[in-house]
This record gives C-alpha cells, structure tokens and sequence, in this order.
C-alpha cells in the first residue's frame, strides 16, 4: 500500500518534529484506506509522554491516543499511522521501534537536524512481526487544487 | 455477562473488519480470552509468547486503565466497555549511527546529496514544491535548476510585485531586489508585495519580510540604492537572469545596456494606463531594447504612472508574464519572448505580437558598435542632471507655505491647476482655476502674462511642462509649485484629500 500525504499535512509534520528537536516528537495521523493508497488527512500533534531520555524515546499515552481516535471516528476517519522523529538519526525503524511496534499502522520517521527535517520514510511491520518493510511513499499532492 | 470490547483500528482487520466485539464474561482476563478465541489472530497481537498481555496494550475498563484496578482479574459488570488501546512507543536507536548491519546501506540520491553538481532538495522543499515536481517538464531536475538560479528584479513596484511574490514562490535560489523608495500608499492599489502595515517603510525591508514568509528557502538579496552607470554591472553580473520592472526610460536604457555588455537576458515589461507590453531581449540571441527603440522618447512625451495613471491589475497581468518567461529561461523550456514584443490591452482584452528583429545598425549589438561601457542615461533621454535640474526648479518653484504666505499677504496672483477635471473633482486648492495641460495651448489667451501665474498639479511634474510652454510662449511671471496638490494637502491644509 503507498501512503499518500498531502503537501499541507506533511509540513504540518515536519513543523510539529521541528519543533520537538533535538527531543523526538510524535503524533497520529487520520486518515482513510483508498484501495492501493492510504491517504492522510490530517494529523495530531500528540505530546512525548517518555519520562526519560526524549531525545530517543517517546510514548504516547493512551489517553492521548484514545482522545485521537474518537477524534478520528467524529469524522468518520481512522488513526492510520503513528509518525515521530529519529534527530540526528537517520530514519530507520530501531530495534526499540519493532518491539512496540503495531500492526496495520504506517510508521512514519522523518530524520531530523538542527535546521529541520532531513529525510522521511515509511514503514510497515510485517505480519509476522520479525520487521519493518518500508512502505511506498507519495509525497507528491493526490490533486491539482 | 455480556460486555463489550472496543477495538482499536489497527486490530480490526483481524476481527473480521469489527470495531466492537460482544462477549460473555465475568472478568476481563475472560473477556479476551473470549475474544482471541473467537478472532485467533488477534492473539500473536495481544499476547507474548509467554501467554502475557503484550506490554503495549493498553486495556481500560470503561474509562479506568485495569492496571489500575484489578488487572486482568478485575470483574466486569453486565454492560460495561472494555477498549483496547495501543500504548505507542519507540524511538531512534541508543548508539549513535548505527544502521542495522542486515540492511545494505542504500546510496542517497544525487538530488537529496546535490552529488550532480545541482543543490540538493530537501523533504519540505519537496512537498513545497510538489506540484512542479510532477509535471514531467520542470521535475526534480527543473527544480533543482530553479534553486540553482539566480534572478535580479529591478524595482519592488508595479511588475516587481508579482515578479518577486510568484518567483519567490516558485523556489529560484537567490533573488535580488533593487529599489530605494518607500512604501506610500498610494503604491498599495497595484503593489501586492506591500500592505498597509509597510506604509512609510523602504520598500525593500517590506519586500524581505512578505519574501520571507513566503518561501523561507529562497535567498533575498536587497539593494537599497539607485540602480546607475556607476553600479548597474556590478550588481548585475552576480545574476543569472535581469528582470526589467522599472518605470522610467534611463533605468530601462541602463538595464538594456549593462544586460547587452554582459551578455545577460534582460526580461522587459512596460505598463501604461489599461496596456502593456513585454519581451525577452537577449542581444546573444535576438534584439535588444534599442533595436525596438534607438532613441527615448522627447521628455514629457509619455508620462508615467504617476501622471498618466494605471489600472491596478495591469501589472499583475504584464509582471506575471515576465515571471513566466524567467522561469522559461531558467529552466530552458517552451518559446521564450526572444524577438516578438507581447502587447495587451485589458480594454479590448487582447493579447497581440510584433516581430522584434535585431537592429544592423544597433550602436550597442549591431555590426559597428559604438556604446561599449554605460554612458549617462539621465543625459541620453534629454533629463536634466539631478544638479541641473536643482538649479532649474529652484528658480522657478515655489513651496506650498510660501504659497499660503502669498495668499495670507494678498498678493495678486493667478493659480493654474493643469490637471484634468475628475482630479479636480477629487481635491482642489481654493482658487485655483482648472486649465487641463493638454487645452492649456489653445487658452493661452486666457491669462494675464502681467500678474504671476503659479501653476499646479498632482505632484509637480505635469505643472512643470506647462510652465515650460508658457515660458515658451513669452510668460516671464511663473512659479511652479513644488510637490503639487500633494504637498499642498501635508505642509499646509490637511482638509485637502490625497489621492
């Protein structure tokens, strides 16, 4: 499946991991399955409930996470996808990252420096949960508008 | 008893597409057993290997984290909510670069590494810019060439508005702005770059912080001074593309010159009251703005916006075509403006086309050049010198106090307005007689070359030339009023409206 996101949303994305830098942010994004293509509609921004090491770790609490999803039902969408920063490293799925990792979710990493987001990937974890597979991307905007 | 388990939209595919599963049980340990039993795959999610609840779980009893209560022994009550929900975690891994050995390390494209020669993009330029990206003509490639580029705009105004908002938009690396003036308000109809909050700042320090906000990729480059002989090919030689959007005839010979003698393209616009024109002149190639026009016209033959006036969208329409030839250029794409002159009139709504062609006898590009360095333009198009025309006015011109002290003291005196009737509608000095410059010839008769005639206008220019036809005409008793009606309404009675 190729996750599609919109030019908007990304930036929102990028801005929200910015921000966090040099600690890892972290948000949900809402969206709907389209046949091949998962597409983004918006995101929330979601707060780094790691009691420790933010700069590599972050959680988000289940409160945060179940206020997403109803957020995403009232509006007949679904939490798709979970997207943090890896700063200063690049966007690769960490050991740390598999074992809490979700089935069904993308997984969306940006890499982020000092002066902002470097690289994005996106993944998915596999059925039998030994990995990530990168997930296609499509950055590119789902319509002329 | 009968309960019901909320599942989360990551499970769901494994309970047969449910997002709420109804179960017999007295204790939530039950209640997912119930659940895993019926939808097994849900199990391998739920459960470790060890048979435990994976730590990532998170299960509330109605709204209450069942850690908090009684674990998986605690009992559920006929209709309560059991929700599942995903506790997520992770993050970059605890050693400093250390991609996972398994995986090959994957080359990094030339245009994220800028490997090829041309600037790398970034992940937010590449969203930015996503709609160039796929269009198969611009690209990555293109779009690396744009962030390669390197334009000059001289003048932030009319056409410099578009030009700078659009191109800025679009991602060329590095723009440069020449322009000395200050925001007026009256600038604010046609030039979009500024707003009302810009009102008496330099234009240049209003056009970075719009340029900024816009795109904060593009590099701005702001030359607060007067584009001249002396620094016209300094300033254009660090530029890949000259963009024309002056309004007077020196600065359009100047850039035609220094573009020509640098072998530079030199994209030309000119806007008039409901028309325009543009052409791209690149004497490398084609013509040059003197193979059109050999000789400016006499001074005071066309008048310029100030005078004259402009529809407001007009610049946009003839500024949005000079932004769309130096992005042809750029990116070497289509028929560029090389050779034909565009013309548009926004009353008949026509676009037409003349064929340009490059002048032999050109004494900058033709056969026998006689123009190889900058010369005086302000002297070439029959300006006096700013010392000249100092002296000249000085003479002849009168201040708005001294005007009101001439009237406080009664002194006979005629007051000549040369402006046209709907100017005269909107604000007039008390007074003042109307003779529209343009009818002011055949009413010479009119006026009495024994009394003095102090003559005005808008801002000094057009009151200016009528003093000059009557002095030509045998008056010796003339004064112009400086800064005109304008100057009137800030130095001496503010109930006068501007405009």
């Amino acid at each position: 499946m190729t996750l599609r996101l919109g030019t908007a949303v990304a930036q929102q994305i990028f801005e929200t991991l910015r921000a966090a830098y040099p600690e890892e942010g972290c948000g949900v994004m809402l969206g709907r399955d389209l046949g091949p293509v998962r597409e983004i509609v918006s995101i929330a921004a979601l707060d780094n409930d790691s009691p420790e090491n933010r700069d590599r770790r972050y959680i988000i609490s289940p409160g945060q996470f179940l206020a997403a999803e109803r957020e995403a039902r009232s509006r007949d969408l679904d939490v798709v996808g979970i997207f943090h920063s890896h700063p200063d490293h690049p966007p690769e799925p960490s050991a740390f990252d598999l074992e809490h990792a979700w089935p069904y979710y993308s997984y969306l990493i940006v890499s982020v420096g000092p002066d902002g987001a470097r690289e994005v990937r996106a993944w998915r974890l596999l059925e039998d949960r030994t990995r990530f597979e990168p997930e296609p991307l499509d950055l590119a905007p789902a319509e002329i508008s | 008893m009968s309960v019901t388990i909320q599942l989360p939209t990551a499970l769901r595919a494994y309970a047969g597409q449910e997002t709420r599963v109804t179960v017999e049980a007295a204790t939530v340990g039950e209640a997912l057993r119930e659940l895993t039993g019926r939808h097994p795959e849900l199990r391998r999610h739920l459960y470790d290997e060890a048979g435990s609840l994976r730590r990532f779980v998170n299960v509330f009893h109605n709204d209450e984290d069942i850690r908090h209560l009684q674990r998986e022994e605690t009992p559920l009550g006929p209709g309560d909510t059991l929700t599942l929900v995903p506790n997520i975690a992770g993050g970059a891994p605890d050693t400093p670069e250390s991609p996972p050995a398994a995986r090959p390390a994957r080359p990094a494209p030339d245009w994220a590494t800028g490997a090829d020669g041309l600037p790398p993009i970034t992940p937010p330029e590449l969203l930015r810019y996503g709609r160039h990206l796929i269009l198969p003509e611009v690209g990555l490639q293109g779009q690396r060439k744009l962030k390669a580029a390197s334009v000059l705009l001289v003048g932030a105004g009319g056409l410099g508005s578009p030009l700078a908002l659009y191109l800025t938009a679009a991602g060329i690396g590095r723009i440069g702005l020449v322009d000395f003036d200050v925001v007026d308000e009256s600038n604010l109809q046609r030039q979009v770059l500024h707003g009302t909050s810009s009102v008496g700042r330099s234009k240049l320090e209003s056009a970075q912080a719009r340029l900024h906000d816009l795109n904060p990729h593009v590099h701005v480059e702001p030359y607060e001074e007067a584009l001249t002989s002396a620094n016209a090919l300094d300033i254009l030689r660090g530029y890949d593309v000259v963009v024309d959007g002056t309004d007077n005839f020196p600065t359009r010979y100047l850039v035609n010159d220094a573009c020509t003698l640098l072998g530079k393209p030199n994209v030309y616009g000119s806007i008039f009251r409901f028309e325009g024109q543009a052409s791209v002149f690149d004497a490398r190639v084609g013509p040059c703005y003197r193979c059109l026009y050999p000789d400016p016209p006499p001074p005071g033959l066309v008048p310029s916006c100030a005078e004259g006036g402009v529809l407001g969208v007009l610049p946009g329409v003839i500024g949005v075509i000079q932004g769309i030839e130096t992005i042809k250029l750029i990116l070497g794409l289509g028929d560029s403006l090389v050779g034909r002159l565009l013309l548009f009139d926004a009353l008949s709504m026509r676009f037409r086309e003349l064929k340009l062609r490059k002048d032999p006898a050109c004494p900058l590009c033709g056969e026998h050049r006689t123009i190889t360095a900058l010369i005086d333009y302000q002297q070439f198009c029959g300006l006096p010198t700013a010392a000249e025309a100092q002296v000249q006015s000085g003479a002849v011109e009168i201040g708005p106090t001294e005007l009101r002290a001439l009237q406080d003291r009664g002194e006979a005196f005629d007051l000549i307005d040369v402006r046209e009737p709907h100017e005269y509608e909107i604000a007039r000095i008390e007074g003042a007689r109307l003779i529209p410059l343009g009818t002011l010839p055949a009413r010479l008769a009119e006026l009495d070359s024994s009394r003095l005639i102090v003559l005005q206008c808008h801002h000094g220019q057009r009151s200016m030339r009528a003093l000059e036809l009557l002095r030509q005409s045998g008056f010796r008793k003339l004064k112009n009023l400086r800064g005109g009606i304008d100057a009137w309404s800030r130095e001496v009675d503010r109930t006068v409206p501007r405009y």
